[in-house]
C-alpha cells in the first residue's frame, strides 16, 4: 500500500551560540558589523551547531498508529515540529498525502478572557478547523468536555481540570487524515487520561493515521501497532510496538551515563538564584559507574545559591525505566519550617541504603525549585541513568530467576517452626 | 521501503495489523516539507486557505480589548480627542499654524485619524509575532496571518474614530463633499502601508528584540515628518519633492482633502501609492524569507 507519510533523510541543525540567547539585539548586530564587517559579509561567525535530527527515514501507511519514543533530547519533538510544519528541516524531505492536524499541546491559543464557547471556536480555527466544522461538532465537543454549565463563562474562572478537558475536547474532534500528537496525555487526572486514551484509540480505530509521542510505554503499547525509537537524532529501531518499547526500556543511552552528568549540568539554562555545579554518585567513597545493589549509594549534589533564597528545595526522584516516580526525597524533609539559604556554595548529600535498589534500570532525576515560585532546573530535572547490578543479599541458589518488582528493600524475615503444628 | 528498512536496527515490520483501507491517498502529496530554496513565493494561496483563522484572530483581539478594559470604546474615542486637544492648545493657539480656513481642531483630527490608526497598527503588528510565540511554536499556519490580524483589529478602532470625527464635523458645521468618495481608497492605502511596515517590523523583532523598543520612537519622528498636525503647504515648495517620498504624506494629505475639502495633491498621492506597494511587496518577501527561523528564535 502507498504510504501516507514518507520521510526521507530528514535532518535539522540548530545553531547554539556559546551561552548566548537565541535572539540578539539589533544593537549588538550593528556593533558586531561595525567591528568586523567582513564576518557579516561572509555570512556569520564562529557559530556552534548541533544536529537535533539526522538522516531520519521511515514510511507510514494509512491507518497505522505509530509511536515515536526516545529519551529527552533524542529528537522526537523536533521530528514532530518538522512534520507539523512549525519549523523547517535543514536537509531531507517529507511528503504527506493527507490533511495534517497536530496536537503538540492542549489549549494552544486559549485566551483566559474569552468564554468557553469563544475559545472552542478560536482554538478550533487555530488547529485548522473551519467554522462550519466547529458548528457541526460543537455540541459533541462540549459534551465530551463535561463543562456544559460553564460554556459561557470566561475560561479564566475554570478549574485547571475543566480547562484541560475543554481544550482536549476541541483537539480530539479534529478530523484530519493524519494526526500528530505530542505528550498531551501527561496532563490531567487519571480518569481524564483514561478518557483521552479511549478517544485516541477511537481515532486510530477509524482508520486515521496517528503519530504519537509519549514517555508512557504503557500507552504506546496500548495504542500503537508500531514504534520508532530515536536516539541522538537518528532512528535506531523501527518495528512492532511491543518489541521496540522493550528495546527502549533496556536501552541506557551513553549520552547520559553517570560519567556524562557533568556535561549535562554545565549546559543547564541559568537561573537567577541557583546554580547546579555537580552531582556525584559514589559507593564506598568511589565514583559509581555501575551501581551495586548491595552497597549504599551516596548522592552528593553541589550547588551555588546566588542570592538570599527562601524555600529552596533540592530533591531527587527515583524513577523506573518507564518514568514512573518510585519515590521523591527532599534535602530539607527532616527540617522544620521553610528554610532560608544565604548566598554561597552548598552540598546536599543523601544516601540510598544498601539493599534498596533492585537489579533493574532506574533514572535518578535531580531537581531544585523554590517553593510556590518556580523550578530552578528543567521540568524533567537532571536525569541520570542507573543500571544496577545485583550484589545484595540474595539466595544464590535462585540467581537464575528473573527479578520481579521495582525496588528490593532488605526485608527482615524470620522462619520458625510453628510449635503447635505437625 | 527497502532502503528505509536497511537503516534500522530492527527492520521487522509488523504485518499483523493490516490497516483498514478507510482513506485513499491522493496521487500527489498534499504537503511537501523540505528546506526552502532561495526563491520564496508569497504563499498567497495558503493565506487564502487560512482566511477563517485570520477572521478569528482579529475577532479575538477586538473582543479581548473591548472586554478587558471597561473603558474599551471610551479609550479609542478619547485618545485622538485628547491628542487633538493638546495640539490645538499648543500649535493652534500658541504657535497659530495657518489652517486654510478649516478650524484647527478639525485639521489636526483629520490628520490624527489616519495617523493614530497607522502608528497603532504598526506598533501592535510589530510586536505581534513575539506576543503570539506560543502559537508559532505549537501550530502551523501561514505566519503572515499574525501581523495581518493585528492590523485588522486596529481597523475596528479606526472605524470608531471615524464616528467621532463625523460628530466633530457636524459640530463645526463642516460641509460634506464628493471628495468623501476617495475615503475607501485612502483607507486601503493606509492599511497597505501599515501592513508593509508592521509585517517587516514584526519579523525583525523576532530576531532583534530591541526593534520593539525602537519602533515607537521612530514612529514619533515619522509623525513630525508627515503633515499630521500641520497642513501640507507649510512645507517649503522646493522641499516638497523630497518630502513627498514619505508615503504617509500623500495619504494624510489625501485624508484631509477628502474630509475637509480642497484640491487633491495627485502627485503626492501617486508617489504614496507606488512607495506603499514597493514597501508592501518587499516586506512580504523578506517576511517569507525570515519566516523559517521564527519557531526556532521566538
Amino acid at each position: 500500500m502507498k504510504p501516507i507519510i514518507r520521510v526521507e533523510g530528514l535532518g535539522k541543525q540548530y545553531r547554539i551560540g556559546a551561552g548566548r540567547p537565541s535572539y540578539a539585539t539589533l544593537r549588538d548586530a550593528l556593533a558586531g558589523a561595525a567591528r568586523a564587517p567582513w564576518r557579516v559579509l561572509a555570512g556569520g561567525g564562529e557559530e556552534e551547531t548541533v544536529w537535533a535530527l539526522r538522516d531520519v527515514s521511515f514510511d507510514v501507511r494509512p491507518g497505522e498508529t505509530v509511536g515515536i519514543i526516545g529519551r529527552n533530547g533524542a529528537g522526537k519533538s523536533t521530528l514532530l515540529k518538522i512534520l507539523s510544519r512549525i519549523t523547517e528541516p535543514t536537509e531531507g524531505r517529507a511528503e504527506l498525502w493527507g490533511r495534517v492536524a497536530s496536537m503538540l499541546e492542549v489549549g494552544t491559543g486559549f485566551h483566559p478572557e474569552l468564554t468557553g464557547r469563544e475559545n472552542v471556536y478560536l482554538n478550533g480555527a487555530i488547529l485548522g478547523m473551519t467554522r462550519r466544522e466547529i458548528d457541526k461538532r460543537f455540541d459533541e465537543i462540549v459534551a465530551f468536555s463535561e463543562v456544559e454549565r460553564f460554556i459561557n463563562t470566561p475560561v479564566k474562572r475554570y478549574s485547571s481540570g475543566m480547562y484541560l478537558r475543554l481544550a482536549f475536547a476541541v483537539a480530539a474532534h479534529l478530523e484530519p487524515e493524519i494526526l500528530i500528537v505530542d505528550e498531551v496525555l501527561a496532563v490531567g487526572d487519571a480518569a481524564f487520561q483514561k478518557k483521552c486514551l479511549g478517544k485516541m484509540g477511537d481515532v486510530a480505530g477509524r482508520g486515521r493515521t496517528v503519530l504519537f509521542v509519549s514517555h508512557n510505554m504503557q500507552a504506546i503499547r496500548q495504542l500503537c501497532s508500531r514504534a520508532v525509537l530515536l536516539r541522538g537524532g537518528t532512528v535506531t529501531a523501527d518495528g512492532p510496538a511491543s518489541e521496540v518499547t522493550e528495546l527502549y526500556l533496556r536501552d541506557v543511552p551513553r549520552a547520559s551515563s553517570i560519567a556524562d552528568v557533568g556535561s549535562v549540568v554545565r549546559k543547564l539554562p541559568p537561573d537567577p538564584s541557583f546554580r547546579l555545579k555537580e552531582i556525584e554518585l559514589t559507593q564506598d567513597g568511589e565514583a559509581a559507574e555501575r551501581v551495586l545493589s548491595g552497597r549504599p549509594l551516596e548522592i552528593a549534589i553541589r550547588y551555588e545559591v546566588l542570592e538570599l533564597t527562601k524555600g529552596l528545595r533540592v530533591y531527587f526522584d527515583l524513577c523506573d525505566s518507564e518514568g514512573t516516580v518510585l519515590f521523591r526525597s527532599f534535602h530539607d524533609e527532616r527540617a522544620d519550617g521553610v528554610t532560608v539559604m544565604e548566598p554561597g556554595e552548598y552540598a546536599s548529600r543523601a544516601v540510598i541504603a544498601a539493599d534498596t535498589l533492585a537489579p533493574v534500570f532506574y533514572e535518578l532525576r535531580v531537581h531544585a525549585g523554590i517553593y510556590n515560585e518556580r523550578m530552578c532546573t528543567p521540568a524533567e530535572g537532571v536525569a541520570i541513568p542507573l543500571a544496577v547490578e545485583a550484589t545484595g543479599r540474595t539466595n544464590s541458589a535462585y540467581l537464575a530467576d528473573s527479578f520481579r518488582g521495582k525496588l528490593a528493600p532488605a526485608i527482615p524475615w524470620s522462619v520458625e517452626r510453628d510449635s503447635h503444628g505437625g | 521501503m527497502g532502503e528505509t528498512a536497511a537503516k534500522t536496527a530492527r527492520p521487522a515490520r509488523t504485518e499483523e495489523h493490516p490497516p483498514p483501507p478507510a482513506f485513499e491517498p491522493p496521487r500527489e502529496p498534499l504537503v511537501i516539507i523540505e528546506p526552502t530554496r532561495r526563491r520564496v513565493s508569497l504563499g498567497l494561496r495558503d493565506l487564502w486557505a487560512y482566511r477563517e483563522l485570520l477572521y478569528f484572530l482579529v475577532w479575538r483581539d477586538v473582543k479581548v480589548r473591548y472586554k478587558q478594559t471597561a473603558f474599551g470604546v471610551l479609550w479609542v474615542v478619547a485618545q485622538p480627542l485628547l491628542t487633538t486637544l493638546i495640539f490645538t492648545l499648543v500649535l493652534g493657539m500658541l504657535v497659530k499654524i495657518p489652517t486654510e480656513g478649516a478650524p484647527y481642531p478639525l485639521l489636526v483630527f483629520s490628520g490624527l485619524l489616519p495617523w493614530t490608526f497607522f502608528s497603532g497598527a504598526v506598533a501592535t503588528s510589530g510586536n505581534s509575532l513575539v506576543g503570539n510565540s506560543h502559537l508559532i511554536t505549537k501550530v502551523y499556519f501561514p505566519r503572515m496571518i499574525i501581523p495581518v490580524a493585528a492590523v485588522g483589529a486596529r481597523l475596528v478602532d479606526f472605524l470608531v474614530a471615524f464616528v467621532v470625527f463625523a460628530g466633530l464635523m457636524l459640530y463645526y458645521g463642516q460641509p460634506l463633499t464628493w471628495r468623501l468618495a476617495a475615503l475607501p481608497l485612502l483607507v486601503l492605502l493606509v492599511t497597505a502601508l501599515a501592513l508593509g511596515v508592521g509585517m517587516w517590523a514584526s519579523a525583525l523583532n523576532v530576531r532583534y528584540r530591541d526593534v520593539g523598543v525602537a519602533v515607537p520612537v521612530l514612529m514619533q519622528l515619522w509623525m513630525f515628518a508627515s503633515p499630521v498636525v500641520y497642513p501640507l503647504n507649510l512645507v517649503p515648495e522646493n522641499w516638497r519633492a523630497v518630502y513627498a517620498l514619505n508615503p504617509a504624506v500623500g495619504i494624510i494629505a489625501g485624508f484631509r482633502t477628502a474630509l475637509l475639502g480642497g484640491e487633491f495633491d495627485l502627485t503626492a498621492l501617486a508617489v504614496s501609492v507606488v512607495v506603499t506597494l514597493v514597501v508592501l511587496v518587499l516586506a512580504a518577501y523578506s517576511f517569507r524569507r525570515m519566516e523559517k527561523f521564527f519557531a526556532d528564535l521566538v
